[in-house]
């Protein structure tokens, strides 16, 4: 083992007593389909990019690979936006678009990126475009390259720019850390001696809902992610759990034990009075709103063992949607609302993630592995993130819909679960 | 008594009058304040020292009661007695028969001390979700609760409160560490 003088930061973290993050790298593809067509890309590096602190193109290049949807071929170094390229030359070279872009400080300090697409095969200009951004948000800009690239050769938006909280756990020490949809950039919300679960972003990326047993029992509260202002939402007599969002973010949905049993009420988003939306002699729990807010998905297990059920977001008749085995639980509405994601308890006893297309009931499993927990869609439903155990610690890993190209976070020694993906904003 | 005695006895009194002016004042002292000790640390032999400080009236007389005395004794002893979890079956939140006594033991506790509050915290082994667990140590809690109400427990007294699978008793993977984990922890608020 190598014995090495921590950096003055970390030391000053843990000398304080404050959790120091694991060491971790981005979201790896750990999976690769075969059989899958690949766009062919060049993505030269950005002029002046080196001066900047963030090498963009690194950035941009490893965004497209990691979706899985990308091939990269080797770009030349001195290329730019203003770059007049011979596009046949490309096409000849097997690519069937070309990135190229800079990075220069402007007089007050900022940084404008720019970037051009050309498409190769029709040979034609895509998008210029320039980004004025602060330097820390640099990383950031890189991401907003990436998802236009994404947009404009799938056809779909991408992902790349948008956020992802999680829950680390190092011993007794419990951190709310929010990075990057790459895994890169991660900054603690919160550091607690006590256990955090379920943190859901609100609608415009700017707040999170989770439950703290800080204390001595489950509390719901909201935290501004940039102001790290934090209020309690709700507090009643008995546990306080499983917050959603409703879409237009004047409300949430939760699970409150108030009056006995665990059941779903409504809550306003600053505070106040809970409306009951459930009345079983039943658990209900886990709600989750769909994107146009008319329905709430949630586990009861008032057949006997939890399944999924759907009822209108104002409360009412409720019907079951899961019907697969006898423990289907914590479902992820996807954003066109067709299908669901999910865990389901198979035979032998693994907890695996599925997916159920609500329309025609088929239900498929995406994983191999035997501890999956808590999916959670990204905002364009191509992708899911979850948590599962490998190595003895809980990891977190992302997958396509068809299970084929999977991406796992390079931790060591710490356990990291309870995934939300942020909406696309921030 | 002879005059000279009684003038000798008088002189006595003033001396000890003057002895006791002479005694310094400390006027940068605080006041006294009024002793808030239980009365049953006053009246106890050898505190009469302090008796004018205090306050205690010097015609009080207090009872010791033997019969409450003992009756704390025994709930102390009967406290201490208790176990402090209550196992439960896999995917079970009934409390065991096995555990009928430990809740009547609880529940005499918490009728004869109404001012006394217990948080019933129940707890899940960490196989399924952490919601899902969270509201299935919740039932267990709730279960407890309803089984001391219908001892005669005011619900005031008790907040039923889970930690899901978040805090194991036992670390471990496998049955033995579960069956420990399927708890309800009766602790003292």
């Amino acid at each position: 083992m190598s014995r090495r003088v921590l950096p003055r930061r970390q030391f000053l973290a843990a000398a304080s007593g404050l959790a120091v993050l694991p060491a971790w790298a981005q979201f790896r593809v750990e999976i690769a389909g075969i059989g899958m067509r690949q766009i062919p890309l060049a993505v030269a590096s950005f002029r002046d990019e080196l001066s900047s602190g963030v090498p963009v193109s690194e950035v941009v290049r490893a965004d497209l690979l990691r979706s899985g949807l990308f091939r990269l071929i080797e770009a030349p170094d001195a290329m730019d936006e203003r770059s007049q390229p011979v596009l046949a030359d490309w096409r000849a070279r097997g690519a069937d678009a070309l990135v190229a872009g800079s990075v220069s400080r402007l007089a007050d300090g900022r940084l404008d990126v720019r970037h051009k697409l050309w498409d190769a095969v029709k040979g034609e200009e895509l998008i210029g475009r320039s980004q004025t951004v602060l330097p820390a948000d640099l990383r950031l800009a890189a991401h907003r390259v990436a998802d236009e690239i994404h947009e404009n050769l799938t056809g779909e938006r991408g992902v790349f720019s948008t956020r992802i909280t999680y829950v680390v756990q190092q011993g007794p020490r419990y951190s709310l850390v929010v990075t990057d949809a790459d895994g890169e950039n991660a900054q603690v919300a919160l550091n607690s001696p006590d256990p955090i679960i379920s943190p859901a972003w609100s609608p415009d990326g700017k707040s999170l809902a989770y439950v703290s047993f800080e204390s001595r029992k489950a509390v719901v509260w909201v935290q501004d992610t940039q102001t790290g202002q934090r209020r309690m939402l709700a507090n009643f007599r008995g546990s306080n759990s499983a917050p959603a969002w409703a879409p237009d973010g004047n409300s949430l949905a939760l699970a409150l034990s108030r009056d006995g049993l665990t059941q779903i009420y409504s809550i306003p988003a600053a505070g106040g009075e809970p409306q009951r939306l459930t009345s079983s002699r039943a658990i209900d729990t886990e709600p989750v709103y769909t994107a146009d807010g008319q329905q709430i998905y949630f586990v009861s297990d008032r057949g006997g063992g939890p399944q999924i059920y759907r009822m209108p977001a104002a409360g009412g008749r409720a019907e079951r949607v899961s019907f697969d085995g006898d423990y289907n639980i914590s479902p992820s509405v996807s954003p066109d609302g067709r299908s669901l994601a999910y865990i389901s308890r198979v035979s032998g006893g693994a907890f695996k993630l599925m997916t159920l297309e609500v329309a025609s009931g088929t239900v498929r499993t995406l994983t191999s592995t035997r501890d999956d927990e808590s999916p959670s869609f990204a905002p364009n439903g191509r992708l899911i993130v979850y948590s599962t155990r490998a190595d003895g610690r809980d990891v977190l890993m992302t997958t396509t819909l068809d299970g084929r190209i999977k991406t796992r976070l390079l931790t060591s020694g710490a356990d990291v679960r309870e995934p939300a993906w942020g909406p696309f904003g921030r | 008594m002879t005059p000279r005695t009684s003038t000798l006895l008088s002189t006595l009194a003033l001396a000890a009058v003057l002895a006791g002016c002479s005694s310094p004042v400390k006027l940068d002292e605080p006041a006294p304040v009024e002793s808030r000790e239980p009365a049953s640390a006053a009246s106890q032999p050898g505190a009469g020292a302090g008796a004018t400080a205090t306050g205690t009236p010097q015609s009080q007389v207090s009872t010791v009661d033997l019969e409450r005395q003992r009756a704390a004794e025994e709930q102390a002893r009967l406290a201490a007695s208790l176990p402090r979890s209550l196992y439960f079956d896999f995917d079970s939140y009934v409390v065991r028969a096995e555990d009928r006594p430990a809740l009547e033991g609880y529940a005499r506790l918490l009728t004869a001390q109404t001012g006394r509050k217990m948080a019933l915290e129940g707890h899940a082994d960490e196989r399924g979700g952490r919601e899902y667990n969270l509201a299935l140590g919740q039932k267990r809690a709730e279960a407890v609760s309803s089984a001391l109400e219908l001892l005669g427990v005011n619900r005031s007294q008790l907040e039923a409160v889970s930690f899901g699978e978040e805090r194991p008793a036992d670390p471990g993977h496998d049955e033995a560490a579960w069956a420990k984990n399927r708890r309800v922890d009766l602790k003292d608020r």
